[in-house]
């Protein structure tokens, strides 16, 4: 192995990275694309959060004080869109894109120049998104986007251009996705180390395996519905309008049918994190690796049939209610079990608790929260309670927040040594950890009273009844929103110097990734890795 | 930061205490109200079965975590056991853990299920009283299909409903106590939802379907409740109101709002010629109630959704095409066709919007013409 590494500096002598723009405009090395990846998803985080502070500061109390009604449904739009497809989904790319080829053993990604595609696609498109907020604004840019992510019609048929330039951005979006799928599908089957059959690879690389199929599966079902809302808007189509023999309801089946597996294609690139994270710090090895792929595969099945949980008052027959129930709860199988293999890697182990282990902890604690109101959720009885109001933006939050960007972070702190080379400073990371959990708790548990006690969801101004919670909720969101900036001073101080990590960063670490030196050479693997047996 | 922690929560608590000092809220609400029919009542007992169940796993497992964080800790020594995924254990819990949850998940489907058959269905075999609940932008129109009359439902400014606002509606959906009630659920425009917690459920109102749910109140009182469903610019003002009172009350406010009924039906289908001072009176009232939330009071508007009248093209052009976008609507926009008002209403609203704010055309619309434009 270490032959094999010292091979490769000598290359990496004469066939370093182009210098200046070019580097990163026509790169196809897969370590920049994904170092882009990261900085995109960054900035969009800190974008998204913007618009969730200041729906958190519109709702601190009750009546309207800070933005207008439609200013406030738009940023709610835009959170959403922002977070899932700028925030969450690149950053996943970002880790797939830096870590597979190290984790496989593979000089790159089996598609370089798509690679680049894939990622160049993205700022066009954040830019179409977020021109659909800001051309309201202009003289003659027509009214602004005040129908949440769901963009249910008819009320998006109502929307003036902005919603034009949303159906654009996603429908680039989605080709930035399925382009980047169809790449982490190709390496993964082709660019293996010889030696390494599937039942070897990391879970994090079986994780985006299963989540690129769900990708390509799903987004072209999101593309074909707004597709049609531009159509219906412009071309005088009317497949979801009533008065035309179309039917609303037809786009909220297409919607969830994409909107639903998108949980999963959220959450499980941060599970395969976890995978990574829990047995290095429990110092043991995997607990149950056959049942976690088994139960990521299952998740992808029958997340892709249960759609309509979200939407159980729209008024189904019995029959079809009384099975998305069923298959939405039988969901808790396969998710539990995932929860309970990472439980029983801990158990027995040596654990330390630096931060990628605090975030997996903290992920552990919060997602079986979540995971347990989401089983409350699918029951359709409480549903028609629950629906629509406050409990289900809490409910969300926490599998997403924890599920999903946690997850993330947790990932961030533990490869960060090995990309930049350096140390994180471990004492600003714990403080960064706590507050950054604390202050999510206390956003976002109180939401789920104020949704039992009848809150509905997206709206600007509220009864007197629901301020006390409201307000906790805010002050929370505030030092939640703020304390982000301490983890971008931690990856800018990181990025800039430290304390040299080792290859191997942390004692307990296992995989072909810490065989390279850190910071990895530009081109790495350029001779196959053996497989120590 | 530990201390800015603090800190915060200090000042949160401090402002916590100073409102409800304030009185702002008379209890906080934690969960569901208490249920005012019968199936709401199943479905509150559903909701805290599974909410026990939950709370049950969640304390197995966060025990379980806690043990383990405790005692398998590298700093205390505990070393690690490298085989533990090889024990029997290891080998057979992908079946006994699945095997667990699917039992847990069969009890709360199996509970739910037989809850669920209960509100889906509607009873059949006996007569209902049916009211068709309409959901527009924004407000609710309430049709006793079984009486022949309708009622329309508008939220009450902050400055006449104090602490009720949006809470508080001008007309509340009466019905009456021990009577099972079909709802038939659909909107004139976009997708609104009816929402009122002691009823126990909430049913969406898509145009184009005609939904049926059911309740049978089992207590008077006042429920309130509001729009589920993203409306649009006002959704947060879309409230609801149940006023739960006895069968004999009931049928007594039936009896008046039929009496409201015909003497509105006769003065609107007299051939009167109206002065001027009398549709600007009326459609000053019509235009505040039903206009307002868009055009504002003072016809100004709400730019870019929503024109301004005053001083508007439509407003101050031919006479022909205010009506027309009255009467008709504007596709592809908020604003809907008005043709279910009646001609004088018509009359009198277009007449205020061609004179008010300082718009002085002088025209006098009357009900003869909207009939003409129809």
């Amino acid at each position: 192995m270490s032959t094999a590494t010292l091979a490769h500096g000598h290359e990496h002598d004469h066939h370093g990275p182009p210098k200046g723009l070019k580097r990163w405009l026509f790169s196809t090395n897969h370590k920049d694309i994904g170092t882009m990846y990261l900085i995109f998803a960054l900035t969009m985080l800190f974008a998204g959060g913007a618009s969730a502070m200041l729906i958190r500061m519109e709702l601190f109390i009750p009546g309207l004080q800070l933005l207008e009604p439609d200013l406030y449904n738009n940023l709610v739009t835009n959170h959403a869109l922002i977070m899932i497809f700028g925030a969450v989904m690149p950053a996943a790319a970002g880790l797939a894109n830096w870590m597979i080829p190290l984790m496989i053993g593979a000089p790159d990604m089996a598609l370089p120049r798509m690679n680049n595609l894939s990622f160049w696609i993205l700022p066009a498109a954040a830019t179409m998104l977020i021109l659909s907020f800001v051309v309201p604004f202009f003289p003659g840019g027509g009214s602004q986007i005040n129908t949440g992510w769901t963009l249910y019609p008819p009320l998006s048929l109502q929307v003036g251009m902005s919603m034009d330039f949303l159906i654009f951005a996603i429908h680039l979006l989605g080709i930035s996705s399925i382009l980047a799928s169809i790449n982490i599908i190709v390496t993964i089957f082709n660019m293996r180390t010889p030696g390494m059959r599937l039942m070897d690879m990391p879970i994090f690389v079986w994780t985006w395996l299963v989540t690129a199929f769900l990708l390509i599966l799903v987004v072209p079902v999101l593309a074909g519905g707004v597709t049609m809302l531009l159509f219906d808007r412009h071309f005088g189509t009317s497949f979801f309008n009533a008065a035309g023999g179309g039917d609303p309801v037809l786009f909220q089946h297409l919607f969830w049918f994409f909107g639903h597996p998108e949980v999963y294609i959220l959450i499980l690139p941060s599970f395969g994190v976890l995978a990574a994270i829990i047995p290095t710090f429990s110092r043991k090895p995997l607990f149950g690796y056959k049942s976690l792929v088994g139960s990521m595969i299952a998740i992808m099945c029958i997340g892709m049939v249960v759609w309509a949980h979200h939407q159980y008052t729209i008024g189904l027959s019995l029959g079809a209610v009384s099975y998305f129930m069923i298959g939405t709860i039988i969901i808790s199988i396969p998710v539990g079990l995932m929860v309970f293999n990472y439980i029983a890697t801990m158990w027995r182990g040596s654990m330390s608790f630096e931060v990628p282990m605090l975030f997996a902890v903290g992920i552990l604690f919060m997602f079986t929260f979540g995971g347990l109101t989401g089983v409350m959720l699918a029951v359709v009885p409480a549903d028609m309670q629950y629906q629509d109001s406050m409990f289900v933006v809490a409910h969300f939050h926490y599998v997403l927040m924890p599920g999903a960007v946690f997850g993330l972070f947790a990932g961030i702190f533990y490869w960060l040594p090995k990309w930049t080379g350096h140390m994180y400073d471990e004492k600003l990371g714990k403080i960064f950890f706590w507050v950054n959990v604390i202050s999510f708790n206390i956003t976002f548990f109180p939401q789920h009273f104020l949704g039992l006690a009848g809150m509905p969801r997206r709206i600007i101004d509220y009864n007197v009844m629901f301020t006390e919670f409201n307000f906790v909720s805010s002050v929370g969101a505030m030092v939640f929103g703020l304390s982000h900036l301490l983890l971008l001073y931690i990856v800018i101080k990181t990025i800039r110097g430290g304390k040299q990590a080792s290859a191997r960063v942390w004692e307990g670490a296992k995989g072909l990734e810490w065989e390279l030196p850190s910071p990895p050479p530009f081109h790495s693997w350029t001779t196959a890795p053996q497989l120590a047996k | 930061m530990p201390g800015l922690m603090k800190m915060t929560k200090s000042v949160a608590l401090a402002a916590l205490l100073a409102a409800w000092a304030g009185g702002a809220s008379a209890e906080l609400g934690v969960n569901f109200p208490q249920p005012a029919a019968g199936v709401a009542q199943e479905i509150y007992d559903v909701h805290m079965l599974t909410m026990k169940i939950a709370t049950i796993l969640m304390i197995i497992v966060f025990a379980v975590l806690i043990y383990s964080l405790y005692y398998h800790r590298k700093s205390r020594g505990y070393p690690a056991d490298q085989k533990f995924h090889e024990t029997w254990f290891g080998n057979w819990s992908w079946v006994i853990v699945p095997g667990l949850v699917l039992g847990v998940d069969l009890t709360i489907a199996g509970s739910a299920q037989k809850t669920l058959e209960k509100i889906w269905v509607i009873p059949k075999g006996e007569k209902l009283m049916d009211v068709k609940v309409v959901g527009h932008q924004w407000w609710w129109e309430f049709e006793y299909l079984d009486h022949g009359i309708k009622i329309e439902s508008r939220y009450v400014p902050k400055d006449q409903s104090g602490d009720k606002y949006l809470r508080a509606v001008d007309n509340p959906l009466v019905l009456p106590t021990h009577t099972k009630i079909r709802f038939l659920h659909t909107s004139a425009d976009v997708n609104h939802a009816f929402w009122v917690p002691a009823l126990g459920f909430k049913k969406d109102a898509i145009s184009g379907y005609v939904m049926e749910t059911w309740a049978e109140l089992d207590r008077e009182g006042e429920f309130t409740g509001q729009c589920a469903e993203l409306c649009g610019t006002w959704h947060s003002r879309m409230p609801l109101v149940v006023a739960s009172v006895s069968p004999e009350k009931f049928q007594e406010w039936v009896r008046q709002q039929q009496q409201v009924k015909l003497a509105a039906a006769a003065e609107a289908s007299s051939d009167k010629t109206w002065s001027k001072d009398e549709l600007m009176e009326k459609g000053q009232g019509l235009y505040n109630t039903k206009c307002a939330a868009c055009h504002q009071i003072t016809g100004q508007g709400l730019p870019p959704a929503f024109p301004a009248l005053k001083g508007s093209k439509v407003a101050t052009g031919p006479i022909a095409d205010h009506l027309n976008i009255v009467l008709n609507g504007k596709q592809g926009t908020a604003m809907q066709p008005w043709n279910a008002l009646t001609d004088l209403e018509i009359a009198a609203i277009v007449t205020y919007e061609r004179n008010a704010w300082e718009n002085n055309t002088g025209d006098v619309v009357q009900p003869a013409t909207v009939k003409a434009a129809r």
